[in-house]
This record gives structure tokens, sequence and C-alpha cells, in this order.
């Protein structure tokens, strides 16, 4: 069984972001592999421990990428590419589907695609729909525990309304939710591995496509408005009347 | 010359922060408050490979190099004095000095189920009459016939009601011409019969660590048991603390870097006469000292990494590190509690439990004063490294990760 999870770098999430001439910027803060994505990459590897598999990490991003896709190989992946282009700058969640979808194919023999949920930057949350329509195989969204059995795979999804259990015929693409398990810690033996590894770099011309051409255009980036939140402490004398003028503030504030 | 890390030092440092801040900072205030040890910690560095993280992989260790060891007590000390306690006595004290001293056998029979993490080693040499003055031991190991007889009491010791092995050094010839040639080592299984152990209780620091004692009363330690030959226990134990104040060194640099974060923050938050204190120059100068410090014993725990990669004796540098940086982590801890005024001497804000902790380093494997006097002895000419019937084993990154 071959299991490809896909991966992308991100901005810590303790980064502080600022916005500079239209351009998002964190600082020196370092860039780590999407908290999502790592919940993906323990999917792989839970199915992995289970039924045996190869798992193939992928990413695309610049060479400094290599770095979550390492971590993906400490953490127990068999393989790891990176797909690079300098034509990729530009990419709309299309188009990285698009560019996935043809590495996915080049990879060949894939039961299984695992994303996160969603990136935590740009947060769309279309990747994994978009790739499963490229491939043409059914997507199970919002996974929470999977279940592989006789080319099938059985999904439990974490929604909203409930809970949904579903499945279909493998291949197929799933994007999983935290309820899937704790990522686990890279092993001593996945860092020396990881840092011995040579990881490979796909070009679009490798891929055999041509740059994507984004279907969304950014118009305009700005940070939201700081909001004022006023602060009240509620003095008394005693608990009680300190818990009644509460109450009261709560009821004229329409809270309840 | 290169004073960077390499990606797999980096990872190593990434991993063990990651465990050390998710796991144990939310709940270690309230097992300090309880003086009493996380129940699962042990464990859980097990399943980690902490316990195992510099033997070679042929003894069942996870093949890393010692630098790995001292970036993991770094990380760990961060957090709490008691995690990297851990490290000091179960690697340091009584693991690596079995991969330095024990035969094959030795090392197959009882280094393996150590880094495997199946069992918890720890190093017993104090007594309640003696820590520094090694010499003066007075347990007593009586041979007879493929046995040793062991009696006395073993006091200060980590891990003493946890561990299942020790490593203890008792006086096997009181008729030696030195005291100093009277001692042998032996690694007891600390669940043989005539062995009382328990906790100290009331330290002034380190609470959710275990520290004891170890009452030896006619303890049958099997000839085999013994390392290194009868009247070599004294090397031993100086070898011993080669190893271990590496880790207290590495592990005091943590508690440097965990003041120097929680100041700079607290400093950059806190207002005071108008402005953040940060911009207050006593303040700047309290930070800028725990950076100076913090600087300084890194590179000096990076050199002792270094040198016992390349198998080199370091006694010299080790003692340098263990004391600047023991010294310097007090300093920190105690600047980082002012900076934080009224907050600082509360739990709830960490450093007090840092300075709690970090005071006892200054005492234990080799009290500053000890450390002093090795340095004047190097210095002097009056103390020589002479050479060992078994040296301190290097990395070598081949060896060390062949499988068993």
């Amino acid at each position: 069984m071959k299991i490809v999870t896909c991966i992308k770098q991100v901005p810590d999430t303790e980064a502080k972001i600022s916005l500079e001439n239209g351009k998002v910027q964190w600082g020196d803060s370092p860039l780590v592999i999407n908290p999502f994505d790592e919940y993906a990459v323990e999917a792989a590897l839970q199915q992995k421990d289970k039924h045996g598999a190869t798992v193939v990490a992928i990413c695309i991003g610049p060479d400094s990428a290599r770095e979550a896709l390492k971590h993906a190989l400490a953490m127990g992946a068999d393989e790891a590419i990176l797909i690079s282009d300098a034509a990729l700058e530009n990419l709309d969640a299309q188009g990285a589907a698009q560019v996935l979808a043809a590495a996915i194919r080049k990879i060949g023999d894939a039961d299984l695609v695992i994303f996160g949920r969603q990136s935590i930057d740009s947060g769309t949350g279309l990747t994994p729909a978009q790739t499963a329509r490229r491939l043409g195989w059914p997507l199970l969204s919002l996974a929470g525990s999977i279940e592989l059995n006789n080319g099938r795979v059985r999904v439990e999804r974490v929604i909203e309304e409930g809970r949904q259990i579903v499945s279909a015929a493998l291949p197929a693409v799933l994007s999983v939710v935290q309820s899937i398990g704790e990522p686990r810690y890279p092993s001593f033996m996945g860092i020396r591995r990881a840092s011995r590894a040579t990881i490979p770099t796909w070009s679009l011309a490798d891929l055999g496509i041509s740059a994507p051409t984004p279907l969304v255009e950014q118009r305009a980036m700005f940070a939201p408005p700081s909001r004022e939140q006023p602060c009240e402490f509620i003095q008394g004398e005693t608990v009680t009347e300190i818990a009644e003028k509460l109450v009261e503030k709560i009821l004229a504030e329409k809270v309840l | 010359m290169d004073f960077s890390l390499s990606p797999e030092h980096q990872m190593v440092q990434k991993m063990v922060r990651e465990f050390a801040q998710k796991e144990v900072a939310p709940v270690i205030r309230e097992y300090d408050r309880k003086q009493e040890p996380i129940p699962w910690v042990l464990q859980r560095m097990g399943e980690l490979g902490l316990l195992g993280i510099s033997f070679p992989v042929r003894y069942g260790g996870q093949g890393m190099d010692y630098l790995s060891l001292g970036l993991a007590c770094e990380e760990l000390e961060a957090v709490d004095s008691t995690l990297r306690v851990v490290m000091s006595v179960h690697v340091g004290l009584c693991g690596l000095t079995l991969l330095q001293w024990g035969t094959e056998e030795q090392k197959r029979r009882f280094l393996t189920p150590l880094a495997k993490g199946e069992k918890i080693g720890c190093g017993a040499f104090s007594e309640p009459g003696m820590g520094s003055d090694v010499a003066a031991m007075r347990t007593t190991a009586r041979r007879e016939g493929d046995f040793y007889i062991l009696n006395g009491e073993k006091m200060w010791i980590s891990l003493a009601s946890k561990a299942d092995f020790a490593l203890v050094t008792a006086r096997t010839n009181p008729e030696a011409a030195r005291p100093s040639e009277g001692l042998s080592t032996f690694l007891v299984d600390l669940h043989s019969e005539g062995i009382t152990r328990g906790d100290l209780h009331g330290k002034m620091g380190m609470r959710a660590g275990s520290t004891g004692w170890i009452h030896f009363r006619d303890v049958r330690v099997p000839l085999e048991n013994r390392i290194g030959e009868e009247g070599e226990g004294f090397k031993i134990t100086m070898s011993a603390f080669d190893h271990g104040r590496y880790t207290v060194a590495a592990g005091a640099t943590g508690v440097i870097r965990a003041a120097l974060e929680a100041s700079t923050r607290y400093a950059r938050e806190r207002v005071a006469f108008g402005k953040p204190i940060a911009e207050h120059q006593l303040i700047q100068q309290k930070i800028a000292a725990m950076l100076t410090d913090y600087e300084i014993a890194r590179l000096l725990y990076w050199q002792v990494g270094w040198l016992k990669n390349l198998g080199r004796r370091c006694t010299r540098e080790t003692s340098i590190a263990k004391k600047f940086a023991t010294e310097a982590a007090f300093r920190a801890a105690n600047e980082a509690i002012q900076v934080h005024g009224a907050y600082g001497y509360m739990d709830e804000y960490d450093m007090e439990r840092h300075l709690r902790n970090i005071r006892a380093t200054i005492i234990y494997e080799g009290s500053s004063e000890i450390q002093t006097l090795i340095q004047a002895g190097y210095a002097l000419g009056m103390r020589q490294d002479k050479p060992l019937r078994c040296e301190p084993p290097a990395y070598d990154a081949e060896e060390w990760t062949k499988p068993a």
C-alpha cells in the first residue's frame, strides 16, 4: 500500500503577523509544518503501523520547505519529495491542487492521499477537495478516524452537526481533523534518517505541466481593525452583591 | 572550527523541547507543590528514547552523540530540573559509566535494559558522612567466594526509590595503602534481599524529583556485577562524575535560558513609570548578564560534548562548564525573580521553582568548591589526567548506529 501525505510549510502559530506593503510578514519567526498536516502525517503513519505501507510526504514550496518534509521523515514517513519551481510563486488552492495531482500521478500507485483539514496561513480548506477532483477520486473530508478494509476506506467524519460514517473505494483522498490522534514526536532513529535523507526536487517540467493560472485574484490584503474591548470590574461588598450586579449586566447586554 | 548545530542536533532540540513544554510544563507546578514525582514521566521518557539517547544501538540505545545528550538536558531542565536529573543519574552516572568500564557481557546484561528504558539506573556514591571526599566512603563490600557482601548506607541518591540498578562504590580493601585504592564499584540490583530504601522529603527544591537513601545489610552481589577491577572504584567513580557533571552543566544552561526568555517576555509587557520596564537600563543590565551567561555556559558545554565525541578525557573542561553554568543559572533565576517583582516570588511564574531547583546543583556532583580545587590543580600542575585502563568511548556514528 502507498499513502501520499500532502503537507505545507507555514509560519509558526506563535509568529507575530504584520502587513507590509500588502504582504504578510512574520519577522524572524520560524516556518513550521502546518499543524493540521502533522495530523495528516500521523494518520498515514497509523495506517502504516496497522497495515504496512510506504508513506510519501510531498510539499510545494521553496527550498526551505525541506524542513517541513524532514519533520515528516523524522516522524516516520518513508520518502519525501519537494515540488519547487520559480513559476509557482502565486499559487491559489486550485493551482496547488493541479500541481499536487500531477505529483501524485507521477509517484504512482497511491491508494490513499491524506491532507490536514486546512492550512493555518491561507486557510481556504479547498486543496483536498480540488486535488480529489483533479484525480477523479472520492474525497472523504474531516475524517476523525480511518479504517481500511478490502480495498475500501471507511471514515468517521467529524462535522458540526454530529458524526457521519462514510466509505469509498480506494484510491481516495482524505482530509483529517485532530480526533485522529496527537501527532507523534519524531523518534531519534527518524531524526537520524531525516537529517541524512536527500529529498528530491521536482519542477513543473518534471511533472509535465505548465504553471497553473490562478483562478482567484488577490485584490487587497489588510489587517482586521483592532477591536476595542472595554473591561469593567464589578465591585461590591459581598459575593452575592457582585453576582447580582453581574447577572443584571449580563441581562442588560442581552448576552443570555 | 564550527559552532553551528547540525540539522540532526536541531531536530533533537526541537523534539525534546516539544515534549518538555507540551507534556511536562503544564503539570510541573502541581507535582512540585505536592512534592511528588510525575508518575508517568520515566515511562514517557523511555518511550521517547531519551533514556537511551547516547548509547550505541547494539546496546539498545538510540545511537545519538554526546552533544545530543547535552542538548536534551538543556531542554529538559529549561522546564524542570527533575527531568534532567533522570538523565544525569540514569544516562550519565550509571549508563555511560557502564559503557566506559563494563565488559562486553556486562554491557549486554546491564546497559541494554537501561538504554531501552526497561530498567532504571542510578548512581550511589554519597553517604550520610561523605560527599566530596570520595575516598572517605564507609560502605563496605567483603568478598565471600563468588559474592561480595555489601553493608552500609548511601544518601542523597536521586531515583533511589525508583531505580532497578544502582552503580555503587564501596570499600573492598580497608588496608589499602591509600584509602582511594581500596574502593571498588558494583552494579547492584536494587531488588536484592537486604536492601531498604526510601525518599527524603523537605528538600528546598527538586520537589517533583525523587531523592533518597539506600541501606545495604548483608546484600549479596555476584562477582560478575563488579565493574572494573578490584581497587578501581575511585577511578570509576570519577569517570561517573565526568559524565554526570556534563549533564548538569548542560541542564543548568537550560535554566539560564528559561530565566532569559521569561525575563525578556515580562520586561516587554510590564509597564512602570510610563514605559515597559524593558526600557529601564537596570532591567536591561540584568537581561544582558543573563544573555552573556547563557552564551558562555552553552559554549562551555558544547565544548565538552565535542571533546566527549572525540573520546578525550575532559575532567577539566567539564568541571569549568559545571561550575560556571550552575552558578550562572542560580544568578539568572534570582535576577529573573527580581525582573518579575512580586510575581516572580510566586510559584505561578516558575522562576522561584528554578531558583530552588538549581541551588542543589551548586552542591551535588562536586560542589563549586571542589570544582575550584580541580581547576586550580590543573592550572598549578598539581593534577594531571593519568591514562585509564578504560578511556571514555568516542562517538562513532557508524559503529553506534549499527543494528544489534
